[in-house]
């Protein structure tokens, strides 16, 4: 089965691209990254903040279920264009990434599908490299908090 | 010294990834390997060394000589790197299509 989300990321380069088509008109796509809570749903995260227009701030926070606060969010938008274009930075508060530009595409396939292509560009390709990692790193983490806690009641 | 090398940092070298091509469909002692490339022996020696701490490639002793073959299962796994990148944006986008799905009727 063809992939639905393609990802197209080149060896040495600071960027990426998403792509996606979806069965929804291009409105409702839209919709989805302009109304927070709509954005809270899908991003499972909380809008502290969103301005959905031109030179409006956004901002994120995640929580994990004891409430603890562990993942902030925030950016600007510098373009927003109904039902075609956002070009946003964005900032993972506390990590090393630095801030990326975010570039998104809204284009109408049919009335009944759409499709988005976000093109994501970082400061250096070290940068980049580090974010496309960091669910697998979480992964084998994951994993190997996983085979410790059955070690550990093995002992 | 036991050096932990990074896999990615391993093939982030054009000459290391020359070398996984050219082993890729056979296995080939130093010597060979070094005979395709201008660098210095040494220098091949190194890349070999750093290819192998890292299990990309692996030593296999046939009389005399040391063979280097590469290590699919290992190889697999860092071609695979981006995967769980791409999965959570897809089941992200999943999760938001059958959101938006329900606004449709209220269109």
């Amino acid at each position: 089965m063809e992939q639905k989300t393609k990802i197209n990321a080149e060896d040495g380069r600071q960027e990426y691209v998403i792509t996606r088509e979806f069965d929804l008109p291009v409105e409702l796509l839209f919709r989805a990254h302009v109304e927070a809570g709509i954005i809270e749903q899908w991003m499972n995260t909380k809008v502290v903040k969103l301005e959905s227009k031109k030179f409006g701030g956004y901002q994120f926070e995640t929580s994990d279920p004891k409430g603890n606060v562990v993942f902030k969010a925030n950016g600007v938008i510098h373009e927003l264009r109904p039902n075609q274009k956002i070009i946003r930075t964005f900032e993972m508060e506390g990590a090393p990434f630095g801030v990326q530009l975010e570039v998104y595409e809204f284009e109408k396939l049919t009335d009944d599908t759409s499709r988005l292509q976000m093109h994501v560009i970082y400061e250096s390709v070290a940068q980049r490299d580090q974010v496309l990692k960091l669910p697998f790193t979480q992964g084998i983490n994951w994993a190997h908090n996983r085979l410790q806690d059955i070690a550990g009641k093995l002992k | 010294m036991n050096l932990r090398r990074d896999v990615f940092q391993a093939i982030a070298d054009p000459t290391r990834r020359a070398i996984l091509l050219l082993v890729a469909s056979q296995s080939l002692t130093a010597g060979a390997i070094a005979s395709n490339f201008d660098t210095a022996r040494p220098t091949v020696s190194k890349h070999l060394a750093i290819l192998t701490e890292c299990e990309l490639l692996e030593q296999q002793q046939n009389g005399r000589e040391i063979h280097y073959h590469i290590n699919a299962k290992k190889m697999k796994e860092v071609a695979d790197f981006i995967e769980p990148f791409r999965k959570m944006w897809d089941e992200r986008f999943n999760k938001l299509e059958s959101i938006m799905t329900k606004y449709k009727t209220k269109k």
